[in-house]
């Protein structure tokens, strides 16, 4: 993936050169880190819910058991859909913020030098 | 001291005070409208704000857009009335905010330009996609518009204290009703038509703050009374409600089990779970929720804007317990149901009560109650301001410039059909609401979640992940899920066959859940993976080209 070949980039159709980069090791491995990090997370956060939601409708006696007071485990369990929710969405903040950004601006800027002035599109 | 004198003295300050704030939140938000329409020369400007919001601006405009009269007098009504099942709602409608953080948001706003059919028709025929994404975001939006100007007009009857026989401003509570639907749906449509995407964000992120600042001030109200006990709040709420520990559990509203009924409890949990599926992967497909991507410059900032929509709304959900137990303490199931069925009046009559308490007398409570008044219209004011924005920006850009002008239409051409849209489809919501103010169209929401959840989501999803889909998929995927959702709940017993129906005296129903989301998100699913296998087209350079911008930001808008 060098970016010194001026001559022959202009020839490159657009195309050809997303092709390229989307076969390029190196966006397979962004590719890569980032379904590895939503799939599982999107897997876990909706069984963790469904399973809220399941024990809503058919362990009511489990969900109504008192903790402390008046403080029941339907209402600590929904609170803690609440933090799961906040941790998660720190969690990928960080993990893009680290493992996608860079991967990510470097791509882009390799390809921002050829398909620069193909202007605006969609 | 004639007790009754005092109330009325109470209640006639309380109105006044109720359309004083209103009209000077009106007064404001139009000055920020007319302003935005000076900076609003492109199209960029008129569809995404010109990009120029930074990421706590578009997170606070998307709590504004998506924290509507449903979450806020809706839930804590729910909660007030029927105690813990409320809370469903408000950890489905944060939990969803996962989806759009994870799979969409930056994806999209990489991808995309002005609509949500800009990512679904990247790599596809234009004219087939974008003509069925403008049909599904029209119906999605629609659907939502008139859950909101019904609930509206239902609203300021009892807001403003217009009782039966007496009249307002020569009024009466019928045609205050009307006057009401037509008046936000006019000031929906100027918001929009004038000031564009930069106008409805700003009006958005003042009635976000509003929101949340009444909410937390009612919050802390409640809280000090208990002196911050949650479990005491809790005791005297389910004492309150004479429903007891069950009041503090789930399944007085949904799920209830009747005994001896096996067969109608079964459908009531499953009724349950189809809701709770809707309400959790309906957010990442509403068309007015993904425009507020294109708001930020960069993948970056559509993070962040997220991560602080995630903030806002989580604090609001939270808060919203504190609001629907305190009513059930405070006000009292009664008291609330006495005023408004449904309970939408809840967090209403908790200010109220609240500003008896803290502030003396009914002078209070009458301020109280006018403020959070006035906090509901601009709530739902933002909201449906939202809905006419994304499916004008739809009908303008999807519709008109790429179907029926085949991409070739100027960018001032395209925005002044979008302007024309946004009056039409206006006018159209307040003719519809208005035929509709008398029947129970609270359903509407769950059911604009559902087709955003069996329609829009599949056809995202599989267009950001997939290699293999094509236009064939995403027409099924839509068209399928679409039509699914609305078929199912149309033969479903909050269309017919139910006291609480639309139409309570007819009986078609055949389907006896009232959330389709069971059935046709799965459905929408499996129509995109079929309608996609049956068709050969498969690009792989275009493919290569949105998954490339897509994660990494070239040739982003």
């Amino acid at each position: 993936m060098s970016t010194d070949t001026p001559a022959s980039a202009p020839a490159e159709s657009a195309a050809e050169r997303y092709l390229a980069v989307q076969r390029s090791d190196e966006f397979a491995g962004l590719r890569r880190a980032l379904r590895g990090f939503v799939f599982p997370m999107t897997v876990a956060f909706f069984l963790w819910y469904a399973l809220y939601v399941i024990l809503s409708a058919y362990a009511r006696g489990f969900m109504g058991t008192k903790l402390f007071g008046n403080i029941n485990v339907a209402l600590v369990f929904g609170l803690l859909q609440f933090v799961s929710t906040f941790v998660i969405a720190w969690l990928y903040a960080r993990f893009a913020d680290r493992k996608i950004d860079p991967v990510a601006d470097r791509i882009r800027a390799e390809i921002g030098e050829v398909t620069h002035e193909r202007g605006p599109r969609g | 001291m004639n007790a009754v004198l005092a109330a009325e003295a109470g209640g006639t300050t309380a109105r006044n005070l109720t359309i004083t704030l209103f009209l000077i939140f009106v007064a404001v938000t139009l000055a920020i409208t007319i302003w935005a329409s000076r900076q609003t020369k492109t199209a960029t400007d008129f569809y995404a704000g010109g990009r120029s919001f930074s990421g706590f601006q578009n997170g606070m405009a998307i709590g504004g857009d998506y924290m509507s009269a449903a979450s806020f007098l809706g839930i804590a009504g729910i909660i007030a009335l029927y105690g813990y099942d409320g809370f469903l709602y408000s950890i489905g409608f944060l939990v969803a905010w996962l989806v759009a953080l994870l799979l969409v948001a930056e994806l999209l706003r990489n991808s995309g330009r002005y609509t949500m059919a800009d990512v679904l028709a990247f790599r596809m025929r234009q004219r087939p996609v974008r003509t069925a994404a403008a049909v599904s975001t029209i119906t999605v939006s629609i659907f939502y518009l008139l859950a909101q100007m019904v609930g509206a007009g239902a609203l300021v009857a009892l807001l403003l204290g217009i009782k039966p026989g007496t009249t307002f401003l020569g009024m009466d509570a019928g045609t205050a009703k009307v006057a009401t639907i037509v008046m936000v749906g006019a000031l929906m449509i100027i918001y929009v038509t004038v000031g564009g995407m930069k106008g409805t964000t700003y009006v958005q992120i003042v009635k976000a703050f509003l929101l949340m600042t009444g909410a937390i001030v009612m919050t802390l109200l409640v809280l000090a009374k208990y002196r911050f006990n949650l479990s005491s709040l809790l005791g005297d709420a389910a004492s309150a409600s004479g429903k007891g520990a069950a009041f503090l559990e789930p399944g007085l509203r949904y799920g209830v089990e009747t005994p001896g009924d096996a067969l109608k409890t079964f459908y009531s949990k499953m009724d349950l779970l189809s809701l709770g599926i809707a309400l959790v992967l309906g957010t990442a497909g509403l068309p007015h929720i993904l425009i507020r991507f294109y708001t930020v410059p960069t993948a970056r900032a559509a993070r962040k804007s997220v991560l602080w929509a995630i903030g806002i709304i989580g604090t609001f959900y939270l808060l919203t317990l504190a609001l629907g137990f305190g009513a059930a303490a405070l006000v009292g199931g009664q008291a609330i149901t006495a005023q408004d069925k449904a309970g939408n009046t809840a967090a209403p009559q908790l200010a109220e009560a609240l500003g008896r308490d803290f502030f003396g007398g009914s002078l209070g409570g009458a301020t109280l109650l006018a403020i959070i008044a006035a906090v509901a219209f601009a709530t739902i004011l933002a909201v449906v301001a939202g809905l006419t924005l994304a499916s004008s920006s739809s009908l303008a850009h999807d519709f008109y410039a790429n179907v029926i002008k085949n991409g070739q239409a100027s960018e001032r051409q395209e925005v002044s059909v979008a302007r024309i849209s946004a009056l039409v489809i206006g006018a159209i919501a307040i003719a519809l609401s208005i035929y509709a103010q008398s029947l129970n169209v609270a359903f509407l929401v769950a059911l604009a979640f559902a087709v955003a959840a069996s329609g829009n989501l599949p056809a995202i999803l599989y267009s950001l992940f997939w290699r293999r889909f094509n236009t064939s998929g995403a027409v099924w995927a839509i068209y399928g899920g679409l039509l699914a959702a609305v078929v199912l709940v149309f033969f479903s017993p909050v269309v017919s066959g139910a006291p609480t129906a639309m139409f309570p005296k007819h009986d078609w129903h055949w389907f006896p859940l009232s959330n389709p989301g069971l059935i046709s998100i799965p459905f929408g699913f499996l129509c995109g993976w079929l309608g996609t296998v049956l068709s050969k087209e498969q690009d792989e350079e275009k493919y290569a080209e949105l998954e490339v911008r897509a994660l990494t930001g070239a040739g982003a808008h």
